[in-house]
């Protein structure tokens, strides 16, 4: 399973002329005034937003993303294992906490879309919320200085 | 559906002779089906004068609160149906289990801050926390949503014979948002309001006053106007009114509200106002 698809099927489908929980309108307020990169994915994994702090890191606005037709984002960003190694989306922080609703945490790589290598480390977390609703989940995510 | 205004005062009842004409209680909204069916819309002290209104109709009751903030619960302990032996009441309120909703409303309904206790009261009270699933009620359809106020707070949208009443009493849709109002798909309380008959809508502040009070779950006027304008409603009711507002400050807010050309009709919430949905 993927741990999210593009933006640009969230876009198109019907729900997403729905509003949306609650809890997800506040974390994206809450993101989006933050200088901290932070990414919000519903429950079935679809990128709703990520804030300006993201859009430098992953180095696309997050209003282009619906242009990309992406089959996932893990696959646009060809994220990596530290050691190089190809990232499964299980292993993703934000896969991990979408499916097994717990907190993650790693250090990885990912591909810019400007085409440079960035080391991140990420820490994602279940939406949980009021009603056993299980609602999605966050991502906060740093570049780690290089050496 | 026939709705009536006992209360439409925010934050602590303000009675007062500068209050005489919007009125000093606290929430509390009336709302009869066609078929006589009644819902209460939050129990605020104006539900003191509903409640003795009721007095012996013996017909089921459901109240339906908002949240559990003072100005929302206050009138509880002195609504007569309660005390009638034979009063059906259901309580419906923001919860995850009956459980936590009793347990959260006896820290009021007991001593030392009231005298009488829950399981002390003589109707058939039946108390219920509410989803996000909507659920019939008699011939009312009823949305409970959550809303942007601090402490987990419902929005209700009614619907009964075609008509929509949208009941957004304590709101701050606004909170964070760069420029109010965004996409619906982001707005608080829009599933809830769209395309009502009748919109009841905090208007707490005026611009001016918002920035000192931002994050404390109230809309500015000019908040309140874009909300039920994004939502298409067809009539706007201003709630709410913060306790520092005389007649003559809320007289002015209105007057202020309708200078722009609106596509819905503002009707300022004064106590005691009845009309049709
Ligand atoms: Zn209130
Ligand atoms: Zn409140």
């Amino acid at each position: 399973m993927q741990p999210f698809r593009g933006g640009g099927g969230a876009r198109h489908n019907a729900r997403a002329m729905a509003q949306q929980a609650i809890e997800l309108i506040l974390l994206r307020q809450w993101a989006s005034y933050l200088t901290i990169p932070v990414m919000l994915v519903d429950r079935e994994g679809v990128l709703l937003f990520y804030n300006e702090a993201a859009e430098k890191v992953l180095g696309q606005r997050f209003e282009d993303v619906d242009d990309l037709r992406a089959e996932s984002l893990a696959e646009l960003f060809q994220l990596r294992h530290e050691d190089g190694r190809r990232l499964t989306p299980e292993e993703h922080p934000l896969g991990v906490a979408l499916h097994e609703r717990r907190p993650s945490h790693l250090r990885m790589r990912l591909r810019a879309l400007d085409g440079s290598w960035r080391l991140i480390e990420s820490t994602a977390m279940p939406v949980e919320a009021q009603g056993t609703r299980h609602l999605g989940a966050f991502a906060m995510f740093w570049e780690v200085p290089g050496p | 559906m026939r709705v009536t205004l006992w209360g439409t005062r925010g934050s602590i009842p303000s009675a007062g002779p500068e209050t005489v004409r919007y009125g000093g209680n606290t929430a509390c909204v009336e709302v009869r089906a066609g078929d006589g069916s009644l819902l209460v819309l939050d129990a605020g002290s104006g539900i003191r004068r509903l409640g003795t209104a009721l007095a012996g109709q013996g017909r089921r009751i459901d109240l339906l609160l908002s949240h559990l903030h003072m100005d929302h619960v206050q009138g509880l302990g002195f609504f007569a149906p309660f005390f009638e032996r034979g009063a059906e009441v259901h309580l419906w309120g923001p919860s995850s289990t009956d459980q936590r909703m009793r347990e959260r409303l006896s820290r009021y309904l007991s001593p030392p801050l009231f005298p009488v206790r829950i399981r002390d009261l003589p109707c058939a009270l039946s108390i219920h926390g509410l989803t996000e699933e909507p659920f019939d009620l008699g011939p009312f359809r009823v949305t409970a949503g959550l809303i942007c106020h601090p402490g987990g707070t419902l929005g209700y949208r009614i619907e009964e014979g075609g008509r929509v009443l949208a009941y957004l009493p304590d709101h701050e849709p606004a909170l964070g948002v760069k420029a109010f109002p965004g996409e619906p798909e982001w707005t608080s309380g829009y599933d809830l309001a769209r395309g009502a008959d009748v919109l009841i809508h905090d208007a707490q502040y005026t611009d001016a006053e918002y920035p000192e009070h931002e994050g404390w779950g109230h809309s500015a006027t000019s908040h309140t106007l874009a909300m039920a304008s994004l939502c298409g409603v067809g009539r706007l009711v201003t709630f709410h009114h913060d306790p520092s507002h005389g007649d003559d400050a809320l007289d002015a807010m209105h007057a202020e509200a309708c200078g722009a050309e609106l596509p819905f009709t503002v009707v300022p919430g004064c106590e005691g106002l009845s009309f049709d949905v």
